[in-house]
Order: structure tokens, then C-alpha cells, then sequence
């Protein structure tokens, strides 16, 4: 393509999308003032997920096609900036866009971990992968492994890998897509997901990457959007500083000053949190005493037990003036009474567990591993550290990313795209802890110390659409509301934003819109790089590489459709949690891909027998590390050096490394044609260079 | 296709700088949270140092470094006029 022609395309792309933002906005304010006007929360829900769903539809309907380098690799045209975009929506997932917020909330420092995993994976994307892929310049990542090191075999454990990784990691979108049109339109979870996963289809079945790469700029901008106005709002509400960024350290300064103060038992709001706390010790104490004298007595007592609660409550009622809610929570310690004796083990241990969370002091939210002990920091700060290059390295590694570094016109422009992906999903991961410090200094000094009788509308609103979410109980009967006595769910904070800055239903709905973006342009991504694995990789590379251009986009996209629907189904059965699904699918891809990638560029030695051992150790250890360890899978081997299943990623990476490396020295050298791979990916131009690059 | 002089210096080049940018990757994420408790008494624009680095400043220099790779980058290849022709 010359010069011209590009230069003329960008322009007209930049033409077009600032009319879309300024139609998106409008589109905002429209709604606004139908929410004004009386229209219906539940209907202006609706109208906002149905419009931006079509207009995703609607895109991918434009920029069908039917040629294979625009259904790869969207024509290798997107430039830096657009392809920036892209990436970031591609990137930025429901974990991301609803989660994150809560686990900052949640864990404070400790959480930070995923805010430097999942930027600083760029990094490494950035020097050691993308330049390189993009001037290889096929389609898919197996399709490096395969020309890199030769036969079949390397590319079909990529494609193995890459199916395995991003499956896991679809999944998880899926779950969000679910979640979100349910929470917001009042469907049914497993109809949630078919719903979205229609308009991920509409989108990416008809023009491959080419309508996902354009879409996913303009769930970019939505969701962007979404997430700056609530935080900037709150951000006004507390500080009068309409840059969040700048303005939460005194915030967080206040914040910490409020935590002292609520921990020390000589202020009048510490003594009552100190009440509360020992309330909740008393309780604590009560379930272990349980526990234990189950582990000897068994059924027999577990029986006698039963009945002390029965006869409770029964003298509780015949008494003159017992307490109603007395009364109440008596008749339901009945009703709860565990059944055998091993939910009742399960029960009391739960209970036990959130007792004892709930009677320790307030966490401080800015320091570092918070621990009981010095070994317990340390175990902290090591998982920590092991989570965050877990995170960067699989960052590095998710085909799905780097397949979008395939599609820009040069390997310059490829570099100045990860810049601009880096620096779009900064613009998000920087306001992220930002909103979770604004959030808890409105819970702190806002709604803690406030009274029962007039909690803040947001409270109750969520209180009675999930008790998750959000609920308060009086534990100590003053009428007033203490921390311990509220329980929160981590995804709360983000969709409780709009509200909990006072702004209008619609700021809700756009949010909800920003999460739906989130969820479906990664799922997009994902989605397509699992049936391009399929199609190009298995199909057309190593069945029939004869077929008519015509046969292997019919069969991709019928891949797609299959893929897409396993991948619904699998998520209406609801396994798991979405942060283990997150987890493995970081680890998994950590293990498998970083090290054959890397080394294949930085290391001519690096050969076939090498990479095969390498992604298969790497893969294994991984896998055998996670099912040992993961709570989920009920193995519950011992650790290894204290280092959580999540993190399991940086034993496969140790590996994955060792193995190439170990393989390739007991083999021999590559041959020429290899070295000369090499050679070719290293030189953005060299002379007498030997071409990869498909159309 | 043999290396030549000029491709092994623009390779040399690239590792340098890519080894140079790394290191300040690997500084400012597991260097200052290894040490974080113990910076933890300092204090920047109202954060705690260690907790700045986490929430921003080490973002920043991650933008910083892709930022500064991708330019230094285009120069060299146009000092060593290994730019790709537009195809």
C-alpha cells in the first residue's frame, strides 16, 4: 500500500471515530434527559445495552469479508494508534473494568499486584515479542512456533496451548457478559450469556479480525468513558479535584488517619468498632469450641446440640418481652442447624473463618504486607512478587494480544502500538486504585457512623439486589452503623460508583455498557483466536494446505460458531470462580508460550527438540502444580516454598526455560534455514533478506 | 543470507538498549516492592512512596520505557536504513 493511500485512511479513521464519540456522548446526554422526563430505570438499561450491542453488530456487519488477510490480521493496515485502541480493549477485561476496583478496595496494597502485572507485561511485550512477530508476519502465534522451529510438532503444542489459555480465559468473559445483561435487564443468567454471546458472533463471524479490530476501538471509547465519569465525579465530591489521579493521596492520607482512629478503642468510634469486635471474637470463639467438641463427640452430640438450640429458641419465645429480632435470629439458628456432621465441620469452619476476619483491627489500606508476624510479611511480599510476574510474563504470552501486533502496516508502527495500548489501558489501571481509595473514604467517614434509620439510598438500594453485595447488620444493637458491621462484595464498588457520587441512573447504565464492552471485546478476541488456531493452524497448515481461500474462511467461521457455543454452555454450567479461571489462564499461557517464544528470537541455539521439551515441561508443571494446589480440584497438596496455586505460572516459566534450553544444547544446531529465521525477524530490512510475511 | 558487520552492530545496539530498559523494569517493580516495607515511611504528593510506585509511578515509567524503546528504535533503523519499505 503506498504512503498516500494510508495517510488518507487515517485521517478518514480518525474522521469517523471522533463523530462517533461525539454521537456516543450525545447518545448520553439524550438519555439523560429521558431519565428526566420519567422514562423508567429498567427501560433505560435496556435501551443502552441494546443500542451499543447493535452498534457492535452493526460494525462487524461493515467490515465483513471475505479475504483471508482481512479475516486474520484485518488487512495489516490498523494503524499504531487504532491498533493501540484495540489492544486495550482486547486487553481490558470484565475482571479488569468491575473487578479490580474491589480487589483494591479489598486488599489495598496487596492488590497493587495486578495493577503492575497486568501494565508491566507490555514491557516485555513491547522489547522482546512484538517488532519480532510482526516482522515474522504470519497469522497466528503457533504459526511463529511452527516456522521457527520446524514441523508439526512445535506448532501443534502452541495450538494446544493457545486453545487451552484462552478458553479458560473466555470463559471468564463470558461469566461477566452473564452477569452483566442479568444484573442490568432483569434476564436470566444462562440467557445473559447466549444474548451477548449473539453479539460477539455478529461481530466477529462475519468479518474476522478485520470487524473485531474496529469494534473493539469503539468498546475502547465506551468504556473509557464509562469509567472516567463516575471516578471523576466522586473525585469532585471529596476533593473539588476533578483529577482523581492527583487528588487521592490526601484522600489516602485521610483515609489512613480514619483507620488509626477507628483501631484505637479510646476515640468514641474506635470503642464502638471495639464492642463490635468483641462481639464478633465471642463468636468466633464459640464455632472452634463447636468445631472441636464435634471432632470427638460426632453425631451423638451433634444430635444433643440440636436440641440445646431448639430448646433456646423455645424459651426465648415464652418469655415476657423477648426481643422480636432476638427471637428472629433464634428461629433461624434453628432452621440453619447443619445436618450431619460434616456440614456442620463445613459450617462452623465458615463461620469461624469470617468471624475471626471480621474481630481483626481495620487492615491499613496503603501498607505493604500486612502480617501477623515476620515470616507471614515475608510469605506475603514473596507471593506478591511471584504474582506480579506471573501476571506480566502471561501478559507477554496470551496469543490473543500479541496476534493484534501482527496486524499494524510496519514493524515501527508495531512499536509505537504497544506505546499507545500501554498508555490507553494506563489511563485505566491509574484511576483504578484512585477510585478504590475515593470509595473507602465515603464508606469510612460516610456511612460508618451513620445511623440505621437513614443509611444512604445506595446502601439499601443494593442491600435488596444482593446480599453479597452489600449488607449491614446492627451486630451490637446502638443504631449506628460500625465497619465491622458491614459486609461488601468486591464488584460492588465500581457498580455502586454512580450512585455512591449521587449522579443519575443513566451514569449506572452507562456503566453497566462500559463492563459489557469490557467483557465482550476481549471475548471477541479470544473467541477468534481459538477458531483461527483451529482453522489456519490445524486445518489449512497441517490438513489440507491446498484449500481454497473460499473453504478456509467457510471453515473458520463455522469454527467459530462451534467454539463460541461449547464456550456458552460451558459457562452456563457456572464453574468455578472467576478469578481462578483468571489465574490459570495467565499461568497457563506464562508456561507454555513465553519461554519458546523469547528464546526462538534471542537464541539461534534454540531449537526444535528444545522448544518441544520446553512448552511441554513448562505446560505440565504448570498444570500438575495447579490441580495439586488449587482448593478447587480437592487435592490440596503442600505448597511449594509457600507460593500460591494463582502463582503456579512461575514453576512452568522455570520450566519452560530450562527445557528449551537443556533440549536444544543436548541436540544439535538448528540448520541454516532456521539461523536465517532468525536473522530475518531481528532485521526490520536486511539485504538479501528471505520472506515470511503472507500478503 | 549472511549477517553483516552493519546488522551485527544494530543488533548489539538493540540488546544494549533492550537489556538498559529491562533493568529499569526490573527496578522499578520488584526492586521497590521487595524494599517496600522498608520505604514505607517516605512520602510523595500525600502517598507513601512504596504505594505511589504500585499505583502509578511505576505505570508511568512502563509507559516511559515502551515509549522510549519504540523512538530509539525508529532512529536506528534509520541510521542503519533498515527501515522497512511500505508494502
Amino acid at each position: 500500500m503506498s504512503g498516500s493511500t494510508q495517510g488518507h485512511f487515517v485521517s478518514q479513521l480518525k474522521r469517523h471515530y471522533s463523530l462517533y464519540t461525539g454521537g456516543f456522548i450525545g447518545f448520553v446526554v439524550m438519555l439523560a434527559i429521558l431519565e428526566q422526563m420519567g422514562v423508567p430505570n429498567v427501560m433505560l438499561g435496556y435501551i443502552f445495552l441494546g443500542a451499543t450491542v447493535l452498534l457492535y453488530a452493526g460494525i462487524g456487519i461493515l467490515s465483513r469479508t471475505s479475504d483471508v488477510a482481512e479475516y486474520y490480521v484485518a488487512g495489516r493496515r490498523v494503524p499504531a494508534l487504532f491498533n493501540g485502541m484495540a489492544t486495550a480493549a482486547d486487553w481490558m477485561s470484565a475482571a479488569s473494568f468491575i473487578g479490580l476496583a474491589g480487589t483494591l478496595y479489598l486488599s489495598g496494597y496487596d492488590g497493587l499486584a495486578f495493577v503492575l502485572g497486568w501494565t508491566g507485561g507490555f514491557c516485555l511485550v513491547a522489547l522482546l515479542l512484538a517488532p519480532y512477530l510482526r516482522k515474522f508476519g504470519q497469522f497466528t502465534i503457533p504459526d511463529f512456533l511452527g516456522a521457527r522451529y520446524g514441523g508439526n510438532l512445535p506448532r501443534s503444542i502452541g495450538v494446544f496451548a493457545a486453545i487451552l489459555c484462552s478458553f479458560t480465559y473466555v470463559i471468564a468473559q463470558i461469566y461477566g457478559v452473564g452477569l452483566i445483561v442479568s444484573r442490568f435487564t432483569g434476564l436470566e443468567f444462562g440467557v445473559g450469556v447466549f444474548v451477548g454471546l449473539g453479539s460477539i458472533l455478529l461481530c466477529s463471524f462475519l468479518g474476522g479480525m478485520r470487524a473485531v479490530t474496529w469494534t473493539q476501538v469503539a468498546q475502547y471509547v465506551i468504556l473509557i468513558v464509562a469509567y472516567m465519569i463516575p471516578v471523576i465525579w466522586l473525585s469532585v465530591k471529596h476533593t473539588g479535584n476533578p483529577v482523581p489521579q492527583v487528588a487521592y493521596g490526601y484522600v489516602l492520607e485521610k483515609v489512613t488517619a480514619r483507620e488509626q482512629a477507628l483501631n484505637d478503642p479510646v476515640t468514641p468510634d474506635g470503642a464502638r468498632e471495639a464492642e463490635v469486635r468483641a462481639i464478633f471474637t465471642q463468636k468466633q470463639e464459640t464455632a472452634e469450641a463447636r468445631l472441636k467438641t464435634l471432632a470427638t463427640g460426632g453425631d451423638v452430640w451433634l444430635a444433643e446440640e440440636k436440641g440445646r438450640v431448639i430448646r433456646a429458641a423455645a424459651e426465648l419465645k415464652v418469655r415476657p418481652g423477648a426481643d422480636s429480632a432476638a427471637v428472629a435470629a433464634a428461629d433461624r439458628a434453628v432452621a440453619e442447624f447443619p445436618a450431619d456432621v460434616a456440614a456442620a465441620r463445613a459450617a462452623w469452619k465458615k463461620a469461624a473463618d469470617a468471624a475471626k476476619a471480621k474481630a481483626a483491627p481495620i487492615p491499613a489500606h496503603a501498607e505493604p504486607f500486612i502480617g501477623q508476624n515476620e515470616a507471614e510479611s515475608d510469605n506475603k511480599r514473596k507471593n506478591f512478587l511471584a504474582l506480579v510476574l506471573c501476571l506480566m510474563v502471561g501478559t507477554a504470552a496470551l496469543p490473543h494480544i500479541l496476534t493484534r501486533f501482527y496486524t499494524t502496516p510496519s514493524v515501527g508502527e508495531a512499536r509505537q502500538s504497544v506505546f499507545w495500548s500501554l498508555l490507553f489501558i494506563t489511563l485505566l489501571y491509574i484511576t483504578v486504585p484512585a477510585l478504590a481509595v475515593l470509595a473507602k473514604y465515603d464508606v469510612y467517614t460516610l456511612l460508618v457512623g451513620s445511623s440505621f434509620s437513614e443509611l444512604p439510598s445506595w446502601v439499601s438500594a443494593w442491600a435488596a439486589v444482593d446480599k453479597t453485595l452489600m449488607s449491614v447488620t446492627d451486630i451490637n444493637m446502638d443504631g449506628i452503623v460500625q465497619l465491622a458491621e458491614i459486609t461488601m462484595g468486591g464488584d460492588l464498588i465500581m457498580l455502586a460508583t454512580p450512585e455512591i457520587s449521587g449522579l443519575p441512573y443513566v451514569v449506572t447504565a452507562l456503566v453497566a455498557a462500559g463492563g459489557l464492552a469490557a467483557a465482550l471485546s476481549t471475548a471477541d478476541g479470544l473467541l477468534l483466536t481459538i477458531a483461527n488456531a483451529l482453522s489456519h493452524d490445524v486445518y489449512f497448515k497441517m490438513v489440507d494446505p491446498h484449500a481454497s481461500t473460499a473453504r478456509r474462511l467457510m471453515i473458520s467461521k463455522g469454527l467459530l460458531l462451534v467454539v463460541a457455543v461449547s464456550a456458552a454452555y460451558v459457562t452456563s454450567l457456572k464453574p468455578g470462580d472467576i478469578l481462578l479461571l483468571v489465574g490459570v489462564a495467565f499461568s497457563l499461557a506464562a508456561s507454555a508460550f513465553f519461554p519458546a517464544l523469547v528464546l526462538g528470537v534471542f537464541w539461534k541455539r534454540a531449537n526444535k527438540a528444545g522448544a518441544v521439551v520446553g512448552m511441554v515441561g513448562g505446560l505440565g508443571v504448570c498444570m500438575y502444580y495447579m490441580y495439586t494446589t488449587y482448593p478447587f480440584f480437592g487435592v490440596n497438596a503442600p505448597l511449594w516454598w509457600g507460593i500460591n496455586p494463582i502463582s503456579g505460572g512461575i514453576f512452568g516459566m522455570a520450566a519452560g526455560f530450562a527445557g528449551v534450553i537443556v533440549g536444544s544444547l543436548l541436540t544439535a544446531s538448528p540448520d541454516k534455514e532456521m539461523q536465517e529465521l532468525v536473522d530475518h525477524v531481528r532485521y526490520p530490512n536486511p539485504k538479501g533478506d528471505i520472506k515470511t510475511g503472507a500478503a | 543470507m549472511q549477517s553483516t558487520e552493519k546488522q551485527r552492530q544494530y543488533w548489539k545496539k538493540n540488546l544494549r538498549l533492550t537489556g538498559m530498559l529491562l533493568a529499569i523494569w526490573f527496578v522499578a517493580t520488584f526492586v521497590v516492592g521487595w524494599f517496600a516495607r522498608d520505604l514505607q515511611s517516605l512520602t510523595f504528593l500525600g502517598f507513601p512512596l512504596p504505594f505511589y510506585m504500585g499505583a502509578q509511578g511505576a505505570l508511568l515509567i512502563y509507559v516511559a520505557v515502551v515509549g522510549y524503546y519504540a523512538w530509539r528504535m525508529d532512529r536506528l533503523d534509520r541510521e542503519y536504513a533498515a527501515q522497512e519499505g511500505e508494502r
